[in-house]
């Protein structure tokens, strides 16, 4: 068979792409190796057996990034629904109510008005407070977008801004552990992408979770007649000439002039045996717990959606020492999205951070008395930061970074990719370009922009140049 | 001759539902007016393609900048266009 142009992978990146070629009547196949899209974005089901029934569960979804009000203009998030042609109503969006980064001895809270940040640093860092205003101004003005940037370390440049190394820990956790690949460090570009996502921009949740995300655009793709195989393992990407022909999937030989590859940069190589490039497999990999309770969480009036919780002073992001990290995690109360409906069960989801190889060597039998370990570790953070909740979960799970490997097929289990991006999208192969996490956007809605602009840039306009 | 101004502004509507364009200066650069980005002109030039056979090659895109710069740009190229 023969196609316009095939992408790897149906999860946020690949989705948009796809959609993007299609509505310019490109013949798009979009091949998935999971039996459902998503990606590292993806769902899941439990059997509820006690009580009859099924229980839905997001993978990876805590928050979706880039919040907007209704209307807004020129920020990414209402970039994406103009280029994907979608109503904001449909995204059903949950704003937070607030969140809290959490320090021994320190509270920062945010959400989605960045006063609220803006007034608890002047409250808490009053000798610090110009050199945020300074920082601040720094990331406005920085242009992230500019394919053409270098790494620099965003330790360095808070450094340089701020006096008290206390804040700068404190800014920098929620930003590292929900994008960044690198340990203890990001780069700049990529601070400001979260800076900006985060702080400026704030997190809401798709009423329904990331299944609205993807329904959306999967009902898309339908209209526009896009073809997505599930269940179809891409086993070589076939290069002829230092030139991209097509790709080997489920033993089928398909072909197109150019491909689109979600799958991460090194496993992309490891697909193509000829592409001379060796991108490192990233180490940032976590665990995650999800509870459900017989009731809504919090208890209380105190009621933050994520809590970035760190038990030191500094913000240690790397690889755990010992299976899992429990300096620190991030606390996740979906219900505490508004509105607030305040019955029927209620859900808390820990992430901590993990070490892919010590999982790895595990035995099977000590690998599930591991996750249990985790799990009431977990369970013991939750009732400290809410107490008077219910003792026992009616419902328990844990996966770890074996499972999102398995399911993602991103080498050791990583979810923010490899430290070597491909800012523009190119690898050394012609018209095979990367898309997704290792193009260097993040999140749920820097997925799809990656997406939306490599597919922009590489099958879209290169096209336009050549149709003098 | 097909009304190249009115073809321009149906596919503005179309890619940003959100913009009045009921009121827009035709001497003036849409960007100044309309919350339109370099994405957005990628997709002006595609729906030109898609929707009437013009082809717009990218070192042009500036002459699409106002809808006065539009309509002498693409008038010649619907004048010849196969419709």
């Amino acid at each position: 068979m023969t196609y316009d142009a095939i992408v790897i992978g149906a999860g946020m990146s690949g989705l948009a792409a796809g959609i993007r070629l299609a509505m310019f009547d490109k013949r798009v196949l979009i091949l998935e190796k999971h039996s459902i899209p998503g990606g590292l974005n993806s769902y899941y089901q439990r059997r509820n057996f006690d009580r009859g029934g099924i229980r839905q569960f997001d993978v990876g979804l805590h928050a979706l990034t880039n919040f907007i009000k209704k209307g807004e203009k020129g920020k990414p998030f209402s970039k994406l629904l103009k280029q994907l042609r979608l109503s904001y109503d449909d995204f059903k969006l949950c704003p937070q109510s607030y969140s809290a980064i959490r320090f021994p001895e320190t509270q920062l809270r945010f959400s989605n008005d960045f006063e609220l940040l803006r007034s608890e640093v002047f409250e808490k860092f009053p000798h610090d407070i110009d050199g945020f205003n300074l920082l601040v101004e720094k990331v406005r003005a920085f242009n992230e977008l500019d394919l053409s940037l270098g790494y620099s370390s965003s330790r360095q440049v808070l450094r340089s801004i701020l006096k008290d190394d206390l804040l700068a820990e404190m800014l920098l956790c929620p930003l590292l552990i929900y994008g960044s690949a690198w340990e203890d460090d990001m780069d700049f570009a990529q601070f400001v992408i979260m800076f900006k996502s985060l702080y400026f921009e704030g997190f809401s949740r798709p009423e329904g979770g990331v299944r609205t995300i993807i329904g959306l655009l999967m009902n898309k793709l339908q209209e526009l007649g896009a073809e997505v195989r599930f269940k179809t393992a891409v086993s070589e990407i076939l290069v002829k000439n230092g030139e991209v022909v097509g790709v080997v999937a489920s033993g089928e030989v398909l072909l197109a002039p150019v491909v689109f590859s979600s799958v991460g940069y090194p496993e992309t190589v490891a697909l193509a045996p000829s592409l001379e490039a060796k991108p490192r497999v990233g180490a940032m990999t976590f665990l995650e717990s999800i509870f459900v309770f017989d009731h809504k969480i919090p208890l209380t009036a105190n009621e933050a959606t994520i809590i970035f919780a760190n038990n030191a002073q500094t913000y240690a992001y790397r690889p755990a020492q010992n299976f899992f990290d429990d300096v620190s995690a991030v606390v996740c109360f979906p219900d505490n999205y508004e509105p607030h409906v305040r019955d029927g069960e209620g859900t808390v989801r820990v992430t901590y951070m993990a070490n892919y190889q010590q999982w790895k060597d595990l035995e099977r039998s000590r690998y599930l008395e591991m996750k249990q370990v985790v799990g009431e570790s977990a369970l013991a953070l939750v009732h400290s930061l809410v107490p008077g909740l219910v003792e026992k979960p009616l419902f328990t799970d844990v996966f770890s970074p074996l499972t999102i490997e398995r399911y993602t097929g991103h080498l050791n289990g990583t979810v923010y990719g490899s430290t070597d991006k491909t800012r523009d999208g190119r690898t050394p192969v012609k018209n095979l370009f990367v898309i997704g996490t290792d193009q260097g956007f993040l999140g749920i809605i820097g997925a799809m922009l990656s997406g939306i602009s490599m597919a922009n840039l590489h099958g879209l306009m290169s096209e336009a140049k050549q149709g003098e | 001759m097909a009304d190249v101004r009115q073809i321009v502004i149906d596919i503005i509507s179309d890619i940003a539902p959100d913009e009045d364009v009921s009121s827009i200066d035709d001497a003036k650069s849409l960007r100044e007016q309309l919350d339109l980005d370099s994405m957005d002109f990628l997709d002006i030039v595609m729906e030109l393609r898609k929707r009437h056979k013009v082809e717009v090659p990218q070192e042009d895109y500036p002459k699409l900048a106002s809808l006065q710069s539009c309509v002498a740009y693409l008038g010649p190229k619907f004048a010849t266009a196969p419709v």
